[in-house]
This record gives C-alpha cells, sequence and structure tokens, in this order.
C-alpha cells in the first residue's frame, strides 16, 4: 500500500516538475483559450442568445457559452501532452524505470493519469479566475462543484492519450494526433456551438457531435458549474474513462509484446 | 395622493398577504400572465379583449385597467377574481394611458386617431378629447398631476398638456418615433424616448427646455437595432433601466450623470418593463421571443427568463 502511494506521489512530483518547469507550457495553455474567448467569442458576442437551453436559464451571450467548451479544450490538450510525454519517456528509456516497478501496470498507469489530471485541473481553474475576471462567472458552489467533474473530464482525455501513446512510436507523430484526434474531439462538439445550432447545420453532425464524448464531458461541466445534474452527459462521461483506459491497459499488457519489443 | 397610498398600505398589511405579483399583457395571444414573484413562475392566465397592450393599477390595487387595442376598449378587470367588470369608451385603438394620481381620470393615447381621450372611471365617460400630432403612444402624467405629456409616433412630439384646461401648453419635438415618457426626479425632469431616433430626450419640466440626449451603443450590435422604449427607474431615481428593442438588451443609465454604465442582455424585442414592489427585481416584456426576463437590480444581471405568452407587451406590478 505505501509502495503504491509512494509510487503515485513521486509520479505526480515528477509531473510537477516538468509542468512548472516550464513556464512557457502554462502561458501556452492559458493563451489558446484566451484566444478563443477573447477575440473569437468577441466577434460572435451578439450572434448567440436566441434560445434558451439547459443549464441555461436566460440569455446568454457567445462569451459566457464558450467557457465550458475552452476549459474542456485545456483538459483536452493538457490530457494529450501529459500522456503523449509517455512516447518520450520510451524513446529515453525512462519509462523502462517506470514500467519495472514492482506494482501493478494498472496501477502505475492510473498514477500517471491521476497526475496529468490534477495539472490539467490547475490551468482550467486559473482559466476560471480569469474569465471571471473577463466578466464570466458562476455561482461560488459551482466552482466546487465543477471540481470533480473536470477530474472525470481530465481521466478521460488522459486514458485517451495513453491509449494511444501506446500505438504513437515517436513524438514527431503528435502532429498526426492533433489532426485526427484533438481537433476532431474538439470541433465535433458542444464546446463551441450549442448541439440545436449544429442540427440546424446538419443532422449528421449533430448525431457526430452526441456520440463524441467530449461534447459530454463538456456538458457535464457545463451543468456542474451551474450546480446542476445531467446525468447522461456524466454517465457517458464515465463510461469514456473505463473504455479508454482499459484500451490503455491492452495498449500496455505486457503480454502482447507491442510494448516489451519497443522498450 | 399620499393619503391614497398610506391607505394602501394599510390595507395590504391587514389583509393576507397576497404574493406580489407581475402582470403582463400578450399583445398576439389576448392574454395577461399572471408571474408569482417568489417562485418566478406564471400562475394565473387570464383571457382580455383583443391585442392588450398598456395595463395599469388604480394605487390600492383594487381594480387593472387594461388598453384592449383592437377592441377599441379599455377594459376594467378585478385582479382578485380576473373577471371582467366592465368596458370604458376609449376612443378608437387605445395603446397606452396613465391614470390620474387621485385614481379619477384616465387619459389615453388613440394611436389611429391623433387624439388623447380623458376618461371618467367613475362615470365611465368621455370627459375630453384633445386634439394631438399623429400616432400619440407615450402618456405620462407629472407627480402634482397638473401636466400630461402625450408622445405622437409620428409627429416626432412630446404634447405637454395642461389638466386643468384639457389643452395642450406646449410641444417640443424629440427624436424620431417618441414611444415612452415619464416625469422623474419629483416631476423635475421629462425624459422620453425615441425608437428610431435611438435616443432619450431629457427636458427640464419648468421651461420645457431640453437638458441632454442619452445615447445608446453597444459593441457588436448595430445601432439600428438600438431602439429605446419603455423605461423605469430605482426609486431614488440614481438609475435608469432603459428598453432597448431589437438589439435584445436593457441599457444601465445613471440618471445624474445621464451616462450609460451597462448593457445587459435579455429576450428578444424589449419594449416595457416593471419592477418587483421592493424593486430589487425589474421584468422586461420580450415580445419576439416570448419570455420575460428577470433581472436581478442590485447586481444589474439577468437572471432567469421566464416563458409567457405570444408577444408580451406592457407590465404591470400587483
Amino acid at each position: 500500500m505505501t509502495h503504491a502511494l509512494t509510487a503515485l506521489i513521486a509520479i505526480c512530483t515528477r509531473e510537477a516538475l516538468r509542468f512548472f518547469g516550464q513556464r512557457s507550457r502554462m502561458i501556452a495553455a492559458l493563451v489558446r483559450p484566451l484566444i478563443w474567448l477573447l477575440v473569437f467569442a468577441a466577434g460572435f458576442r451578439a450572434a448567440l442568445g436566441l434560445s434558451i437551453t439547459e443549464p441555461y436559464e436566460t440569455y446568454i451571450t457567445y462569451e459566457t457559452y464558450i467557457v465550458p467548451g475552452l476549459l474542456g479544450m485545456i483538459l483536452l490538450f493538457n490530457g494529450m501532452q501529459s500522456s503523449l510525454s509517455l512516447v518520450m519517456d520510451r524513446e529515453l528509456g525512462t519509462m523502462r524505470l517506470l514500467l519495472t516497478a514492482p506494482l501493478p501496470r494498472w496501477w502505475l498507469l492510473s498514477c500517471k493519469l491521476i497526475a496529468g489530471a490534477l495539472i490539467g485541473v490547475i490551468q482550467a481553474y486559473a482559466f476560471l479566475g480569469i474569465a471571471a475576471i473577463y466578466g464570466v462567472s458562476y455561482p461560488a458552489f459551482g466552482y466546487v462543484a465543477a471540481f470533480p467533474v473536470m477530474l472525470i473530464a481530465a481521466f478521460m482525455v488522459g486514458a485517451l492519450g495513453i491509449a494511444l501513446s501506446s500505438t504513437v512510436r515517436q513524438l514527431e507523430n503528435f502532429a498526426g494526433v492533433m489532426n485526427f484526434v484533438i481537433f476532431p474531439m474538439f470541433f465535433l462538439s458542444s464546446a463551441l456551438y450549442p448541439l440545436w445550432k449544429m442540427a440546424e447545420a446538419s443532422a449528421l453532425l449533430h448525431d457526430i457531435c452526441m456520440v463524441n464524448p467530449f461534447t459530454h464531458a463538456v456538458e457535464a461541466l457545463r451543468f456542474a458549474l451551474y450546480l446542476k445534474l445531467n446525468p447522461l452527459a456524466l454517465g457517458v462521461t464515465l463510461g469514456a474513462v473505463v473504455l479508454f483506459m482499459a484500451l490503455a491497459l491492452w495498449g500496455y499488457d505486457p503480454g502482447r509484446g507491442s510494448v516489451r519489443r519497443k522498450a | 395622493m399620499l393619503r391614497v397610498s398610506t391607505l394602501a398600505l394599510c390595507l395590504g398589511l391587514a389583509s393576507p398577504a397576497v404574493a406580489s405579483e407581475i402582470w403582463v399583457t400578450n399583445e398576439k395571444d389576448d392574454t395577461i400572465s399572471v408571474i408569482d414573484i417568489d417562485t418566478l413562475e406564471v400562475v394565473r392566465t387570464i383571457p382580455t379583449g383583443e391585442r392588450p397592450r398598456g395595463i395599469t393599477f388604480n394605487s390600492d390595487r383594487s381594480r387593472v385597467y387594461i388598453c384592449a387595442s383592437d377592441s377599441n376598449a379599455v377594459q376594467v378587470m378585478d385582479p382578485e377574481t380576473g373577471e371582467i367588470l366592465h368596458d370604458l369608451p376609449s376612443g378608437a385603438d387605445p395603446e397606452q394611458f396613465v391614470l390620474s394620481p387621485d385614481d379619477r381620470y384616465l387619459w389615453i393615447a388613440n394611436e389611429d386617431d391623433a387624439v388623447t381621450t380623458v376618461v371618467d372611471v367613475e362615470t365611465r365617460k368621455v370627459v375630453a378629447q384633445i386634439n394631438v400630432g399623429i400616432e400619440p403612444e407615450g402618456m405620462a402624467v407629472s407627480p402634482d398631476g397638473k401636466t400630461v405629456i402625450t408622445t405622437s409616433e409620428t409627429t416626432n412630439m412630446a404634447h405637454w398638456i395642461d389638466t386643468e384646461t384639457r389643452s395642450i401648453r406646449a410641444n417640443t419635438l424629440v427624436d424620431a418615433r417618441p414611444r415612452h415618457a415619464e416625469f422623474i426626479k419629483d416631476g423635475a425632469e421629462l425624459w422620453v424616448s425615441a425608437e428610431i431616433g435611438g435616443t432619450i430626450s431629457v427636458f427640464d419640466t419648468s421651461n420645457q427646455s431640453e437638458i441632454t440626449k442619452i445615447r445608446f451603443d453597444i459593441q457588436g450590435v448595430h445601432p439600428d437595432l438600438i431602439q429605446p422604449v419603455g423605461f423605469e427607474l430605482t426609486p431614488d431615481q440614481k438609475t435608469a433601466f432603459v428598453a432597448l428593442g431589437p438589439s435584445n438588451h436593457v441599457a444601465v443609465v445613471n440618471a445624474e450623470t445621464y451616462e450609460v454604465e451597462d448593457y445587459l442582455l435579455v429576450g428578444r424585442r424589449v419594449w416595457h418593463m416593471a419592477f418587483s414592489p421592493d424593486h430589487s427585481q425589474l421584468f422586461t416584456t420580450n415580445g419576439v421571443s416570448g419570455d420575460v426576463t428577470v433581472i436581478d437590480v442590485a447586481a444589474r444581471k439577468a437572471v432567469k427568463s421566464i416563458k409567457v405568452g405570444r408577444f408580451p407587451w406592457g407590465a404591470a406590478t400587483r
């Protein structure tokens, strides 16, 4: 048990050191969503506000609408970045060190996941702070209720990242992941446009958004910020955590040999 | 006036407390939606005459007057039962009106006839008709009851009517399409909103001279859409809330400096509004979206929108 905790603390510390050591990473993590909020959303300021959908009780500006989506974006980028650092670890050989620790592999990967998620949630709160200064704020308890949901969302994208990292051979392939995973997940979701708006454009787009677990993570977060529960969104997100984690474990299964071969 | 309201206060305290309500006329549904202020839900829907627009209560809230424009009548309703007691002869197409401070006379703008009609609510008879500009709409009465204002939408004037002689004492030009007028600061100032002009003209009532014009500018909204209509002031007369029509915003104006301090997003095509009795909440009627947005006055934030009937127009506090 203590071994397990030691491993968790060690991995978290390493992740934190890595994160806080790169100040530019924090800045980059915040600049990306801020550009969306301050530039993109400002242009569409008056474009939304034509329909009230849950969890909102009145008309909202576009800035208000996209904040939960941008929180999702932060968690998504961070989750991918942190998990794909496993690829680098593999190239540098530190992964061998990690995976040969006398602890179950699922626990080691979970530690990695928790560490990455916590870093992501810190960034998300920093962004929420800036959004509040900008004028998009939530009920005080909304910030508390959002914590577990953000953690679950971070687990989901982190687990997906770990599953992917087992197939990515070189760090250079990160661009491919960007194109084929991060962008579709982000754009084909309710992060930037409400689903009813998507349905107006195309029923197919709407359906794709509905099966995208990232949509559900964003919606669960959106509801939590207003102290409401969206059981479907939360359920799908939790289901996706389990699924992606199972895939990650399968990807790192020593019996399958892919990792052994490479490492 | 004071005695009447004191009496009303005593009655209000003595009788089992009726939950405060906001009454909203639905122009296209021919109904009134009654919103309970505590639950923020529509608790009653009451049928009215055709195309109800202006709505006002008498000072002890025992009667509600409704401009049923297409029925060419002002209807008198018992707010307790929702029953229409009788119609008042209003002249054609009544749109807005004011009740004199002594509760005796209704001054009614007849949009199609270019007249202002004065009706005695006790004898139920028209006592005067005053020719005014074309398409009269906005109506206001000074706190001392000596002056009534009619604004005419097409003539672009505010007509100052002497209530003793029932004749026009003065005319002042305002910007295009004046919709709503209100005496503020104990009658020292008259504000008139101009829908197409996009301004509120502020007049000194002592000499009918213009003090200033309040202008509006919302980031990202085309100026043509900024059309001020209804407005209300907080009891301290320091802050005004101005409905800006199809810009879907309510402006918060500092009534001392005449500067706009904030814009609040509400539903579509916002026209009129009413405060809760304690003035902590403001209810705006959003015609196109068919709802009423509740504004937290202190926080200056829209907190909720409540579905009502089609094309809500006027609002009054019970």
